[in-house]
């Protein structure tokens, strides 16, 4: 082989290392979360530990044949892999057993497997193949119509599958789309839905001290008030205007609270009253001053007031009792700690009494004592947090932080939008899983049943995420090769 | 809309992401570093603190006979969180012998109580004995959240000397805020030595630390038991009483209401502390303590009342003793002062006994003549004269006072380990003026004191004290129960020079030898002695004696109170030389007065 007719092959060692870091450590702590008083051999097979030393000695061998396979392949068969993976997803919904309400498990003998772990890497594949092909660029919405499908199609199996949490994961690739171009905007209407949902839901049900109405609906107002002066003022520069606006708010509010006193007056319908005067004095600038694009603050408050009002429809008759109940615990308006709130309860007294430097690998009590429900899988972290404590868990995040940051340093560093979009992809997918999984465990999100990449035990999640990081770094590997793409 | 400048998003994805990450390191930095609250929760999951109880300590007599002990008692505990859906109720109740009705009534009570948690063991039923728990004991693992606690309950050698021992019991919320050695549940001592050496006696608790899995499975010791604290025995306690000496005191009351006290005069030791009528101590032990309890609180001769130390009665002619000591002391007479005696026409105050006039202190004391003790009294305060305002007079009332309580009347021995005592009564200056004025009492006004009678109240156990006093010729030790305890140090002087002494021990001789109390002189010992016969407003007179023998070198000083019997020579003087006769001895010689005694009951209400 002549020098010229090497192939330049550039593997990121660093990323490979914090891979088998992330293993080991997630073994050690599987080994702990599963340890049991008459059970001290890390390798006896008949626990989980021993275990998954098998399914990581497999990962790393599914590992090496993806680094020998030829980047060309996932480009050319993308859509076939695609289309295998939705068919299995599909035959999955009619075959698989029920396991705990979920069919999202296939049996093959002793082995089980669930199809949806694989789903992430063919659909990241497909999107990737699409959306990198010669001359596509996302311009409008309407160029995301069959992207957006492509991500939906499995999504739904998935949902049919009873599997909520693995669906949830492909939302993740919206970040991905922000990168292709989608607007921006997108994604703070998602913050912003997910945010009047949280006020509205958790402040359904308080009384206020004076007056009556939804308190919820009153805050998502006030903050719909103040987007519109915030918007007059840095946006429009309209000085006068919002000054106007301001004292008459203010006015007609102080009014009303005043009024409180003798009549009952409904805060909430005053409240939106002055959301709706204030959109037609936006409309009043906007026809004198031409600016259209006040129209669609206008078009925002209506629909987040619209929206505000069918968050308890969806929230009651739409989402699951189980799934009511999770957002209920974690915004503190169900406090059933033996019932609904018991493992987040636990998870938070483990990681919360681990401290700063940890009880000690298998000393933690909470573990090693089965408080905390699903430990060993969904609710890991725990382990890390309460042996080894506050360096530990903190130190875990950092180089998860380090880890993902580099998967997006790695993607911006692509020849081809094919490379770049799929490293977007398995960045978003990791970032997705760590914000949700370690956010449940801390209380910060409600939970949502989905693994720590690397450190959950099982087998499919492992096989899973060591198949979508190594295309990648076969992807990544051979970049050098690449001509770059405009 | 093309942006070519999409790659700046990366920075903007990675400051997403790095946000969520410092928000996430943030709150664990709260939960991990700021708050305690998680490990304590945690600590609470974990670590099941099982208390070991110690062995409380015995009590011995003063020979080393075992008195108090041990017997092994079991609580049964409930850990409320434990306890299945479908737990199966009916074989409970019938392994435990209780109706369903009164299962859930209990259930229903712990779960009223303060401090009550579902997670921790709450005292289901107490005070179980060996045979109770024998069925559940084997069936136990039947019943998820039921476990037993040992404790231990109380036994008795003889059931004997219940207001010297006292007896333990539940302990109350009062007592759990003033003490945190306590936990709801414990027991402690309510009464007597028990409650006195309560601190000495419980020993330390342990603790054992359990490792108790979620489903509450206990799991093993915390670091094989590094941490667990071996329960302290408690200490052992030897008593001054004879144990003997007691029970032969108890028997000569039996049928009778009143006390009889006796102390060792060279140490102050109590050697018996008797109140009749009293109970047997192991009826207030374990379950049928409580009934037993307001059964005896409801019996109209008060049996919880210890008279020896709790009741107050004239001392009536024992009384004589002092007053003869201090008249010598203040100069009021000198033994061989002669006063006329009229026999039963004497005045202010008439002489129950015959015997010749005038008389002289040895044959005052001995015949316990009235009008001489009177006129002993008269000549002592008015030495002076009344004075301006009457205030010499006064002086020498509160001198005459001052000495006789320096015998131990009128106040509580308050460096003594004794329970529940009073002090009794020796009027001051204030309480007659008040009542006739300033000017208005004399001598006269307040003749009854003379002999013993009037507002004077004492106690048992101040009467046998000061007999030791007397015995000693001249100071008392405190009068203790504690054996170990040496009180030698607190030593008493009387305020009468001892050279007096001889004298009235010589005329207490001559009680025995001529007197009162010459029917029930025990052969071979020369004793002293005095009768008294106090009136009292709750009908027939008081029998009274003060006694001690020998009377060279004093082992016993005894005084005895029968309530409502009649003279003193009758009944107390018998029971007293009788004894004394046990203590010298070690045995009843005289068994037919003994006898006779013990069966003759002067109050019907009195059982046994």
């Amino acid at each position: 082989m002549s020098k010229n007719n090497r192939k330049k092959f550039a593997l990121d060692w660093i990323t490979i290392g914090l891979y088998t870091a992330f293993v080991i450590f997630g073994w050690i702590n599987i080994y702990g979360a599963s340890y049991d008083f008459d059970q001290t051999n890390i390798l006896n097979f008949d626990h989980r530990a021993g275990k998954q030393f098998i399914w990581i000695l497999t990962a790393y061998g599914i590992g090496g044949i993806l680094l020998l396979i030829d980047s060309k392949f996932y480009d050319i068969f993308a859509y076939y892999i695609y289309g295998f993976i939705v068919a299995l997803l599909i035959l999955t919904i009619f075959i698989a057993p029920n396991i705990k309400g979920s069919h999202s498990w296939l049996v093959l003998g002793p082995i089980s497997f669930q199809p949806a772990e694989l789903a992430k890497s063919a659909t990241a594949l497909a999107l990737a193949k699409y959306m990198g092909q010669y001359g596509y660029k996302v311009r409008s919405l309407k160029d995301l119509i069959i992207p957006g499908c492509i991500l939906f199609l499995p999504l739904l199996c998935i949902i049919m599958q009873k599997e909520t949490g693995s669906a949830l994961v492909f939302f993740s690739f919206f970040l991905m789309f922000y990168r292709e171009g989608m607007s921006g905007i997108i994604l703070l209407l998602a913050v912003a839905a997910v945010t009047f949902f949280v006020i509205t839901i958790k402040y359904s049900v308080t009384t206020l001290a004076i007056g009556s109405g939804s308190l919820g609906i009153i805050i998502c107002c006030a903050i719909l008030l103040l987007v519109i002066l915030f918007y007059l003022y840095f946006k429009e520069h309209k000085k006068k205007e919002t000054g106007f606006l301001a004292l008459g708010i203010l006015i007609v509010y102080s009014i009303s609270v005043i009024a409180c006193h003798w009549i009952d007056v409904n805060l909430q319908w005053v409240s939106i009253g002055i959301v709706i005067v204030s959109c037609l004095y936006l409309s009043y600038i906007a026809l004198i001053d031409r600016k259209t694009k006040l129209v669609f603050v206008i078009l925002f408050c209506f629909g987040s007031i619209a929206y505000c009002f069918s968050c308890n429809y969806i929230f009651e008759d739409i989402l699951e009792p189980h799934q009511t109940t999770r957002i209920k615990v974690l915004l503190g308006i169900e406090k059933n700690l033996a019932g609904e709130g018991y493992n987040v309860n636990q998870s938070k007294i483990a990681i919360g009494s681990g401290g700063a430097l940890g009880k000690g690998f298998l000393n933690g009590t909470q573990t090693k004592l089965k408080y905390v429900p699903e430990q060993d899988t969904d609710f890991i972290f725990c382990t890390v947090g309460e042996e080894w404590g506050f360096v530990g868990s903190a130190g875990v995040l950092l180089f998860y932080l380090y880890f993902i940051l580099r998967l997006i340093k790695m993607a911006e560093r692509q020849r081809e939008a094919f490379s770049r979009i799929y490293g977007y992809c398995v960045a978003s997918v990791f970032f997705f899983h760590l914000a949700i999984n370690v956010g449940m465990v801390i209380g910060l999100v409600p939970i949502i049943g989905i693994p720590l990449p690397f450190f959950s035990y099982g087998g499919s999640s492992l096989w899973g995420f060591t198949i979508l990081l190594f295309i990648f770094l076969r992807l990544d590997a051979e970049r050098l090769e690449k001509v770059r793409q405009v | 809309m093309i942006n070519d400048n999409l790659y700046k998003r990366g920075y903007i994805i990675s400051a997403i992401v790095a946000l969520v990450v410092f928000i996430y390191i943030l709150r664990l930095f709260s939960m991990q570093i700021m708050e305690d609250k998680y490990k304590d929760a945690a600590d609470s999951n974990a670590f099941l603190k099982r208390t070991l109880y110690p062995p409380r300590g015995l009590i011995y007599d003063r020979n080393g006979e075992l008195l108090v002990y041990n017997q092994p008692a079991y609580d049964i505990m409930l850990i409320k969180r434990e306890m299945p859906q479908d737990f199966d109720t009916i074989d409970f109740c019938s392994t435990l012998d209780i109706t369903k009705e009164e299962f859930i009534e209990r259930i229903h009570d712990l779960s009223q109580k303060r401090g009550y948690s579902r997670y921790t063991p709450q005292i289901f039923m107490t005070q179980l004995s060996m045979e109770n728990i024998a069925k559940l004991q084997e069936k136990l693992y039947k019943f998820p959240g039921f476990s037993l606690q040992n404790r231990t309950l109380r036994d008795y050698t003889y059931p004997s000397a219940c207001h010297v021992l006292g007896s333990i019991g539940e302990v109350s919320q009062s007592d759990i805020d003033a003490d945190d050695y306590y936990k709801r549940g414990d027991y402690a001592g309510r009464d007597g030595i028990e409650y006195t050496y309560e601190k000495q006696l419980r020993g330390e608790k342990g603790v054992e630390i359990l490792l108790r899995d979620a489903r509450g499975r206990i799991k093993g010791r915390l670091d094989d038991g590094k941490y667990d604290i071996a329960p302290k025995a408690g200490e052992n306690l030897t008593l001054t009483i004879d144990i003997k000496l007691q029970m032969v005191a108890e028997t000569l009351l039996s049928g009778k209401i009143g006390s009889a006290v006796a102390i060792e005069p060279q140490t102050g030791e109590i050697l018996a502390l008797v109140s009749n009528p009293g109970w047997d101590p192991s009826i207030l032990v374990g379950r049928q303590r409580s009934v037993n309890y307001a059964q005896l609180v409801k019996d109209k001769t008060k049996p919880i009342l210890n008279r020896a130390t709790q009741a107050t009665y004239p001392p009536g002619s024992t009384f004589k003793t002092i007053q003869a000591l201090v008249c010598l002391e203040e100069g009021g007479i000198t033994p061989n002062t002669p006063f006329p005696c009229n026999g039963p026409s004497s005045q202010p105050i008439k002489c129950t006994h015959h015997h010749g006039s005038p008389v002289t202190l040895l044959n005052a004391i001995e015949q316990s003549c009235n009008p001489y003790f009177w006129q002993a009294f008269k000549s002592t305060l008015e030495k002076d004269g009344y004075g301006e305002d009457n205030q010499l007079f006064k002086q020498n009332y509160n001198q005459w006072r001052d000495d006789v309580m320096s015998f131990g009347l009128g106040q509580k021995f308050t460096d003594s380990d004794l329970f529940n005592q009073v002090g009794g009564n020796i009027p001051n200056e204030k309480f007659y003026t008040r009542y006739y004025g300033s000017k208005g009492w004399k001598a006269l006004t307040i003749r009854s004191l003379s002999i013993g009678q009037g507002e004077i109240l004492v106690t048992p156990l101040q009467m046998a004290n000061f007999m030791a006093a007397i015995a000693n010729g001249g100071y008392y030790i405190t009068p203790h129960l504690n054996k170990s305890d040496s009180m030698l140090q607190r030593k008493h002087m009387t305020n009468v020079d001892p050279k007096y002494f001889p004298v009235v021990k010589e005329g207490m001789w001559r009680v025995f030898e001529y007197g009162t109390g010459r029917w029930h002189k025990i052969d071979s010992v020369a004793m002293g002695g005095k009768t008294g016969t106090a009136q009292n407003p709750h009908g027939k007179d008081h029998s009274l004696f003060i006694g001690f023998a020998p009377i060279d070198n004093p082992k016993i000083a005894v005084a005895v109170v029968v309530e409502n019997a009649g003279f003193g020579a009758t009944w107390a003087a018998p029971i007293a030389s009788l004894m004394i006769e046990q203590y010298l001895y070690g045995e009843i010689r005289r068994k037919e007065v003994f006898k006779r005694l013990s069966t003759t009951a002067t109050n019907p209400d009195v059982k046994e």
